[in-house]
């Protein structure tokens, strides 16, 4: 599960580009983690099982930690690691999880800040496990699961046995929002901290720019929209 | 350096996307092997192959396998890669490529880069551009790995022809046991219509269309221009439109050189998904909405009337083609 900014943050940069401005910036739980951790709490309820949350971070996303205890699951890990890229956290959630046997390993189909994409595949690859990419639907009956996921001009329906990675598309399922009783439990439930066994990144994002900014925008009177078409044909050549 | 280049094949053809890869290819080779490699259960025929050289491929490798799994073109990839020496591995940022990439990068012990907007720079080391925070922002990214995985977003390199024939030979690749651990049971591609992801044309339309009752205008006007069909979040939430029509930022990321929006307010999570569209148009019956700030063009006005006018137009605009 990875900790990104809230999807409304006006992303700026500071020290002269090279950071990014986390002045004021609200952190969510990834949007596409959330699902993964309702989809893993459904099948777990339906069929028995527990659920773990691995996150590699520091310290201060320890709060998204515990909101996905608060939503369900049954216990929460940290790897006290910066997570500097993909490779790394990769690597590190790798080595945690090689001697553990998890039927099912789920990860978001990216994390929206770096829109890497990247973590599911490389973790897969590194504990030998079939990898299914961008999965829109995901059933389990018995120790093999159909999933359905998303192919370049359309979708594929697939059969994997356990266990195996997959990374979740929205539509898995309907994300759950922590309660109450959700929110008093987790105070309860194991969130354990371990040191990371130092994986070293492959790629370091050295400076940002914004995107370029537009001009003003073209009005054109609706009564002559009909101008639109040769504009987009005569003068933007798009058409 | 040495650069090898997958070259996804779909029922025996190459689409744009590969050609745009390998012209890519060729940029970053300066002078160095420029291989492409085409890893498929529908292998294109050699003539196929070999016209992948106009775009600056010197080799073109093909390796047929079982089934058309990521997981085994990942492997074929992977040793043609030893065996070329190629430094640098390049992909397209599509489904496929992403889901290729990360086992190579394992493989390999590489750097990766999604989303890339550029091509190296190697002045001081290897950097590469990229998209980052869905649109809002770009990075460069310094890549150590002694081999670096890109996977390249389309619609961004141009096309370079100009090359000659390339060479195409057989390439044996040892298969893991894994490749063929993930079964396909059924495909449904999206039939009659330009898929999304593909798409340079996109008209897009959102609540303001009122209804699903309304999406003939819609319809009719993409179909038109040759354009495909998007929609916003609530739109699909509301099963108005299919969800593989939902853009932005929980949606499908675009960036075709058309984005017609029709009554969509421009909500920062839409825009995340289609800011990166070269022209950008907007109508909408509110001057207020925040679309406008990062249209080219806009319409001030309401889609029941500006829409059938755009269709009118386009009809013209057709018949004169
Ligand atoms: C975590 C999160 C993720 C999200 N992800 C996405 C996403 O991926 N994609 C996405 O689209 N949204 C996403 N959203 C939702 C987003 O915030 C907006 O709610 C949504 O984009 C609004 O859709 P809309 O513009 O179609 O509808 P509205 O905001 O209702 O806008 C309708 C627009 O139509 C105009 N209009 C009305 N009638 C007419 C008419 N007759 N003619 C012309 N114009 C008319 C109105 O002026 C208005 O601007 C997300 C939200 C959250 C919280
Ligand atoms: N720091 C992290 N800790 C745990 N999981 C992560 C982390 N970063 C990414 N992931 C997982 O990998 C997915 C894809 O992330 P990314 O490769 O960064 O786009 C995310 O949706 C998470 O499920």
């Amino acid at each position: 599960m990875s900790v990104v900014p809230d999807t409304t943050t006006k992303v700026t940069f500071t020290d002269n580009n090279t950071k990014f401005n986390t002045a004021g910036v609200q952190y969510i739980i990834n949007p596409y983690d959330e699902m993964s951790l309702t989809r893993a709490l459904e099948l777990t309820e339906a069929q028995g099982g527990t659920v773990t949350v691995i996150h590699v971070g520091l310290a201060d996303s320890e709060p998204s930690v515990r909101k996905a205890l608060a939503i369900g699951a049954h216990e929460a890990v940290r790897i006290n690691a910066e997570a500097s890229d993909a490779t790394l956290v990769a690597k590190e959630i790798a080595n945690w999880a090689a001697d553990k046997e998890f039927d099912l390993i789920l990860t978001g189909r990216e994390s929206i800040d770096y829109n890497g994409g990247m973590t599911g595949g490389l973790l897969a690859a590194h504990l030998g496990l079939p990898f299914v990419n961008v999965v829109s639907k995901l059933d389990i009956n018995g120790g093999e699961a159909t999933a359905v996921r998303d192919i370049d001009g359309g979708k594929e329906t697939v059969q994997v046995m356990l266990p195996f990675v997959a990374s979740a598309q929205k539509d898995l399922t309907e994300p759950r929002i922590p309660n109450m009783r959700g929110i008093m439990a987790a105070r309860s439930k194991p969130l354990t901290v371990v040191d990371p066994g130092g994986a070293s990144a492959k790629g370091q994002h050295q400076s940002y720019e914004m995107p370029p900014a537009k001009g003003a925008v073209q009005l054109i009177e609706p009564d002559n929209a009909a101008e639109l078409i040769s504009i987009l044909h005569n003068e933007a050549k798009v058409i | 350096m040495n650069v090898l280049i997958f070259a996804e094949s779909s029922e025996g053809n190459f689409k744009k996307a590969v050609f745009e890869a390998v012209s890519y290819g060729k940029q970053v080779a300066e002078g160095g092997e420029v291989v492409a490699l085409c890893a498929s259960a529908q292998m294109p025929s050699d003539d196929v192959l070999a016209s992948l050289g106009t775009y600056g491929a010197n080799k073109v490798l093909k390796s047929a396998i079982q089934e058309d799994r990521p997981a085994a073109m990942a492997d074929v990839l992977a040793s043609a890669a030893k065996e070329v020496n190629a430094e640098v591995i390049i992909v397209s940022n599509n489904y496929n490529g992403k889901s290729i990439a990360p086992a190579v990068a394992v493989a390999l012990d590489a750097s990766i880069a999604t989303g890339v907007i550029s091509v190296p720079d190697t002045a001081n080391g290897f950097s590469v551009k990229r998209g980052v925070f869905s649109g809002k922002g770009f990075g460069h990214v310094a890549l150590n790995g002694a081999v670096k995985v890109l996977a390249i977003t389309p619609n961004t390199f141009a096309i370079q022809e100009g090359g000659s024939h390339a060479s195409v030979s057989d390439f044996a690749a040892s298969i893991g046991a894994n490749a063929y651990q993930v079964k396909s049971s059924s495909i449904d591609k999206v039939q009659g219509k330009i898929p999304l992801t593909e798409a340079e044309l996109v008209v897009s339309a959102g609540r303001g269309m009122k209804g699903p009752e309304n999406w003939g205008m819609i319809e009719e006007l993409a179909s038109l221009l040759g354009a495909a069909t998007a929609c916003s979040k609530p739109v699909a939430d509301m099963d108005w439109r299919p969800h593989e029509e939902h853009v932005g930022q929980t949606g499908i990321t675009i960036k075709p050189n058309l984005y017609i929006a029709i009554g969509i307010s421009g909500a920062i999570q839409h825009l995340a998904g289609v800011s990166s569209s070269k022209v950008i148009v907007v109508i909408n019956k509110d001057p207020e909405a925040p679309f406008f700030k990062v249209a080219d063009y806009g319409i001030v006005g309401d889609a029941f009337d500006v829409v059938p006018k755009l269709i009118e137009a386009a009809k013209v605009l057709k018949s004169a083609q």
